[in-house]
């Protein structure tokens, strides 16, 4: 895992001494809110619908078991005994008191970790495959890329200033994981034929209001030369973005109003101008970064594990846990494990202090002390070996943590909405819980397969809605709280965004609406066909038909 | 009976707090005071410019509220889960503490 070296560890640190003069200025008095609202944003302070709200970053979902212990110890100390894991790979602490912030910064700081670039306009903490260093299918760790990326863009002058928040994510692998079409900026490792590694550059990509899948401006860009070209991209954008309209500064409404041509004939030009400087300097670092994400020393093991046949043969739970929540792990022997967070009428995303300190064990015991955060808020173990797998999940079994349906019905993912957040416009999380209760049976939910539901508490879409095979956005309508629903939304590399089916729904015609739209797939699809593929090849008509027929 | 009353945020801790007759910052909703008329609400209306320049509480803003039977309680369902605390974890929030209100969030 990546160690701070020195420059870093003072940084953080002048940062909170900072922050700590910050704080006890406006408690005393000297600073107005005016003033200090931008600091304790730059300090990843948000002031929500009950509470100071504090969202820590964690830099490409990787956390050592001594950081997860210290985020429990944190839920402990200074919050209400839990925490949430969001959709862009962080954690948020719900009730903590400005006045105790500055220890709680310090806490952090201890484990290395921060809550720099959680908020302002500034480029976001990067995201990348959960499954990064470790998946069968990965091409290259994107790890060491993003931390060189948090490396340029937390310095970087230029871009702590840009037109608005800018979110990158990186993908190593051909199965996207990390939903790289809907970021500002995404990145695809791909081989050419001559075996050498290089870059899809995508841009323009986003949710929020706008939707809109990214186009991809370079197909292959030599792996030492991103920086460069990204910098030739920030600068097309930070020329033309547009200041004057929060809603239109986002990237993905330059690349939109330029057209895809004219953008990347733009960003060709300014990189053709930068001459790629940096090339022999980045792959000097990129080598440097590269070794604290070396691979741990693995057993040599057999690529199958007789014991773990059988309990699987045994104990159809167990099995069921291992369809949905294990994959392949590219050492043989070896697997990955996912842990839901995602129990039956569970809170999506939340982890009590007491569950975090068990998969921080777990870990320690199981996985080479590593926890990984997935954007669809669960937690992954990345480095199991077979042999262990049956007593991990008897383990996980009694903390509550081994709901066997990751990908299916019920790993639902939601925002806070009105439960927690200012923006929002109506709840998310009382709608997952109808949804999961309404699909406990896992049985079925193996039988309905690869399904995601993603929900958003308003137009913003820190659920993701827009990307979900089946999306919902919670609405008001006249103080009322309802909820619009969409089909066919993915963030895979197939990306596409959902199409409203109709009217909105009252809260609790939800679980209903949704149980309508599964009757309608199981009847119409063929064979093992998942959802999404079954609604690309029959459109959003026989469902509408299926929701509305009686409306 | 609807009318308005003024609420923010304590800045020190963050609690959610509302303007009392007494000009204090309470807990609790039904110490608010409740302005059914102009003269009030322009005092309310002070006391929000006053509170944006002060150091006690932050995010000040007046939200509709109705009395019912003498419990004050605000008429949307973004104020009312604020004055009680998440609706998914009852164990949180002012509904835990006893300075929530005598109404439900949802209904
Ligand atoms: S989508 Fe809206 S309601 Fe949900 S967390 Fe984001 S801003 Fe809040």
């Amino acid at each position: 895992m990546y160690r701070y070296d020195e420059f870093d560890h003072r940084f953080v640190r002048e940062r909170v001494g900072q922050f700590r003069d910050q704080v006890e200025r406006r408690l005393g008095g000297e600073l107005s809110e005016a003033e200090f609202k931008p600091l304790r944003l730059m300090n990843g302070v948000y002031l929500q619908l009950h509470a100071y709200m504090l969202r820590v970053a964690i830099p490409y979902g990787t956390l050592s078991s001594a950081q997860m212990r210290r985020l429990a110890e944190i839920a402990d100390t200074y919050d209400k005994g839990y925490a949430h894991f969001t959709t862009r790979q962080n954690v948020q602490y719900n009730w903590p008191k400005l006045k105790d912030m500055p220890d709680l910064l310090d806490d952090l700081a201890d484990v290395e970790m921060h809550a720099i670039q959680t908020s302002g306009n500034c480029i976001r903490n990067v995201t990348t495959d959960q499954w990064a260093g470790v998946a069968a299918d990965e091409v290259a760790d994107p790890r060491p890329v993003c931390e060189l990326l948090r490396q340029w863009s937390s310095l970087h002058p230029e871009f702590s200033f840009l037109p608005r928040k800018f979110k990158i994510a990186v993908t190593g692998a051909p199965r996207d994981r990390a939903a790289v079409a809907v970021h500002d900026i995404g990145l695809r490792m791909h081989v050419n034929a001559d075996g050498a590694r290089g870059w899809e550059v995508l841009a323009g990509g986003g949710q929020g209001r706008t939707p809109m899948i990214a186009i991809t401006v370079r197909e292959f860009l030599p792996e030492a030369e991103l920086l460069g070209y990204l910098e030739a991209v920030m600068r097309v954008y930070n020329l033309h973005g547009r200041r004057d309209n929060k809603y239109k500064a986002r990237i993905k409404i330059l690349v939109h109003e330029l057209g895809a041509d004219a953008f990347r004939a733009q960003v060709e030009a300014e990189y053709a101008k930068l001459g790629s400087p940096t090339v022999d300097v980045e792959q000097r670092e990129l080598e440097r970064i590269s070794a604290y994400f070396a691979p741990p020393v693995y057993d040599e093991l057999d690529e199958t594990c007789v014991p773990f046949e059988l309990a699987k043969n045994e104990n159809r739970e167990f099995a069921w846990w291992v369809k949905s929540n294990v994959s392949a792990h590219k050492v043989s022997g070896y697997a990955i494990v996912n842990i839901s967070l995602k129990p039956t009428g569970g809170i999506p995303g939340d982890a009590t202090s007491q569950q975090m300190f068990v998969v921080a064990d777990l870990a320690e015991q199981y996985s080479h002390a590593e926890i990984r955060v997935t954007h669809r808020q669960n937690l992954v173990l990345p480095d199991v070996r077979l042999s262990d797998l049956y007593t991990l999940w008897i383990e996980l079994n009694s903390a509550e943590l081994a709901t066997a349906n990751v990908g299916l019905i019920g790993d639902i993912v939601a925002c806070p909405g009105l439960d927690y957040c200012a923006l929002a416009t109506a709840r998310s999380i009382p709608i997952a819980q109808d949804v999961s209760e309404r699909f406990e049976d896992l049985k079925r939910q193996h039988d309905i397969g690869s399904l995601t539901i993603n929900i958003s508490g308003c137009i913003n879409a820190c659920g993701h809605h827009h990307v979900g095979h089946i999306g919902i956005l919670g609405l008001d309508k006249k103080g009322e709280e309802f909820y619009q629903i969409t089909l066919g939304g993915s963030s895979d590399e197939n990306a596409s965004i959902g199409t409203i089916l109709g009217p909105g729904f009252a809260g609790d015609q939800v679980a209903d609406a949704i149980e309508t739209i599964v009757e309608t797939y199981l009847g119409l699809r063929a064979d093992d066909e998942p959802f999404i593929e079954t609604y690309r090849r029959v459109g959003a008509k026989p469902f509408k038909e299926a929701l509305y027929e009686t409306a | 009976m609807s009318g308005k009353i003024l609420t923010a945020n304590r800045v020190n801790d963050g609690d959610v707090v509302f303007f009392t007759s007494d000009h204090q910052w309470s807990l609790r909703i039904s110490d608010a005071l409740f302005a059914e008329d102009e003269a009030v609400l322009e005092l309310l209306e002070d006391q929000l410019r006053l509170a944006e320049t002060g150091t006690e509480v932050t995010d000040a803003y007046v939200f509709d509220a109705e009395k019912f039977d003498g419990v004050l309680r605000p008429r949307h369902i973004r104020e009312r889960i604020r004055t009680l605390g998440p609706t998914v974890r009852a164990d949180l929030g002012k509904q835990s503490n006893g300075t929530g209100g005598a109404f439900s969030a949802v209904s």
